[in-house]
């Protein structure tokens, strides 16, 4: 025995070092039809790697102090060697995690990849979802900026809402009247060390429950049906390794490319991912003329501009932002179709999810301007943006709502035996 | 004798049970001090002390803000026009006579304020806690169609208040902007956060 071999072996008696890497790598087969949409699970990966990466550094000058965090960001982007190109990686990574989770959801969407028998992966990836959302939410408040301010002010208020404990509620997470220097310093709490562990445990959860029942493919048939009498390995299926660590890599080089391109030569991208009002200090006097959340949420933010308020109160509003993300989670026993792909779905999944996904860019668009950006509605008072977001919010919920009739009694194909190619 | 018998499962449904429940209380007794210290601190719950204001200054038709337990509050300087615009924008507005407790009683009148012309308000949006912008010109200039009745707009999620911080009818916003404890000096001091009578 060589060397190595002979460590590989103490190791080996010690840890599960090599059947770990079979498990998961060199012996987890995985169907051989992988198309484009399966590149955005190992992107968000790297993702989450680079946000971490580069938030460690931001951390050793980031101060998460109310009177000297706008400065000291400043203060990264000018006086520490190469502190810009840092923060402007962070910044980046966080648009394109959404970018890039939002692509991994819609190829769910598309190959039924929620379907039994993955209804937990699609649950931990729901969770993966939020987690997201509530560090970008957390971390957008540190730069202390006026869109931060005003952002985590309307935030924090949404629970506020909520009927008879809210304003108490709203109080304890702020930990103070208002948002305040309490407030961003937990924030920062919650960013840089409460909500990374959740996303990496939840994360190693979604990839563990991934690799017990293996991975979905694009004609939504289950390569586990067919396998080879004598090695008991699907015969659609490839290992992992070699085979898609190295397309993965093809992946990896065209996104940093994208993502090169726009630390270099566009971090803003136009006041998209950086907000042109978070150049200003925090004046809690005096909210922007127009604020918007990032882009990564504004569909929401449109759903909840658009609910007015009942019986005194706003909180159907908040019911109707939150109710929009939860329902997510139902999606696996909302659809009643027998086939999972859409290349065998009947017509009217196809009509659905194609209504679905221009309602939810629809939604976003109106999110990201001013309510009274398209006029008013002929003679009345309302805002014809509210009345679409009204309208689109009602067709994004009807995509769940009415789901169990429209795929029930969908015209699809049959699917076939084995995959297609 | 014991070694042989079978283990009795009821009698270790019930240890089983019973440490856990123990652990839990427990658990709820460690958590306490934890989620407790994100409440405001002492610092915070001491730093809401009343603010006293000159208005000498203000000319009619002008507002100033100043800064009260951290929030915005704007001293409004009401023209005749502008008071008389009130009354016209009852029927826009949704509490016209301020049932909702948003005012000490004193300011539970038309132009929710001590004296009529001079109008304290938290400039907070009642929705979800942004600062409204003024647009206090009646009519057409403000921007906001020519029946405005001069008042205030929130900027993030477009609801609509007249200028006693009346908010119009089916707005995000629910209820009317809230007026402080204030009361006056003299003519020209005012104090924002402290009753006539209290202190």
């Amino acid at each position: 025995m060589s060397k190595t071999a002979a460590l590989l072996q103490w190791i080996d008696d010690r840890f599960p070092l090599t059947s770990t890497y079979k498990a998961h790598l060199s012996e987890y087969y995985a169907p051989k039809n992988f198309n484009f949409w399966y590149f955005f699970g190992s992107l968000a990966l790297l993702v989450l790697v680079i946000q971490i990466l580069s938030g460690i550094f931001l951390t050793m000058h980031y101060k998460p102090d109310a009177s000297s965090a706008f400065g000291s960001v400043e203060y990264i982007m000018r006086d520490v060697p190469w502190g810009w190109l840092v923060r402007y990686i962070h910044s980046t990574g966080a648009s394109m995690f959404f970018v890039v989770v939002y692509l991994h959801m819609f190829r769910g969407l598309l190959y039924g990849s929620y379907r039994k028998p993955r209804e937990l992966i699609w649950i931990f990836g729901m969770l993966i979802y939020l987690c997201l959302m509530a560090e970008a939410f957390f971390g957008y408040l540190l730069p202390w900026g006026q869109m931060s301010y005003w952002g985590a002010q309307v935030i924090v208020n949404l629970f506020g809402a909520v009927p008879f404990v809210g304003e108490d509620l709203a109080v304890w997470i702020r930990g103070d009247y208002v948002v305040s220097d309490a407030t961003l310093n937990r924030f920062f709490a919650f960013h840089v060390i409460a909500i990374p562990l959740v996303l990496l445990g939840l994360v190693a959860a979604h990839l563990v429950a991934l690799h017990e029942v293996g991975s979905n493919n694009p004609d939504g048939v289950e390569i586990k049906k067919k396998k080879d009498p004598k090695t008991g390995i699907p015969l659609d299926g490839i290992p992992f390794h070699p085979y898609y660590t190295v397309k993965d890599i093809v992946g990896v080089v065209v996104f940093l490319m994208v993502f090169s391109i726009i630390v270099f030569f566009l971090p803003e991208v136009g006041g998209y991912f950086l907000e042109d009002n978070n150049f200003i200090p925090a004046d809690p006097m005096k909210t922007p003329p127009h604020i918007a959340p990032v882009w990564y949420f504004t569909p929401y933010y449109a759903m909840l501009r658009a609910v007015p308020s009942m019986f005194g109160s706003q909180f159907p509003g908040v019911v109707v932002m939150g109710a929009a993300v939860v329902i997510f989670f139902l999606l696996p026993w909302l659809d009643r179709g027998k086939v999972k792909s859409i290349r065998y779905r009947g017509p009217k999944f196809k009509a659905a999810l194609v209504v679905f996904s221009v309602s939810f860019v629809i939604l976003g668009w109106l999110g990201v301007n001013p309510t009274d950006f398209l006029g008013k509605v002929g003679s009345s008072d309302l805002d014809t943006a509210t009345l679409l977001a009204r309208i689109f919010t009602v067709v994004y919920f009807l995509f769940f709502l009415a789901m169990p009739w429209y795929t029930a009694s969908d015209k699809e194909k049959p699917e076939p035996d084995r995959v297609t190619g | 004798m014991a070694q042989n018998s079978a283990p009795d499962s009821s009698k270790r449904r019930l240890l089983l049970g019973a440490t856990s429940a123990v652990g839990a209380v427990g658990a709820v007794f460690v958590a306490t001090p934890f989620l407790t210290s994100m409440a405001p601190s002492a610092r915070a719950r001491a730093a809401g002390a009343p603010v006293e204001v000159d208005i000498s200054k203000l000319e009619p038709g002008m507002m100033i803000t100043v800064e009260w337990r951290g929030r915005p509050v704007w001293i409004i300087h009401r023209t005749k026009e502008m008071i008389d615009a009130l009354p016209k924008a009852v029927e826009k507005v949704a509490d016209p006579e301020s049932n909702q407790p948003q005012q000490p009683e004193y300011a539970k009148n038309a132009t929710r304020s001590l004296k009529p012309d001079i109008a304290v308000i938290v400039g907070i949006c009642t929705h979800l806690g942004c600062s409204p912008t003024a647009k206090m010109k009646i009519g057409p200039e403000s921007d906001m169609g020519d029946d405005w009745p001069g008042g205030f707009y929130c900027p993030c999620h477009g609801s609509k208040f007249d200028l006693a911080g009346r908010v119009f009818k089916g707005m995000p916003a629910p209820i009317n902007l809230a007026v402080p404890p204030h009361t006056y000096l003299t003519d020209t001091r005012l104090v924002v956060g402290q009753d006539k009578k209290g202190a």
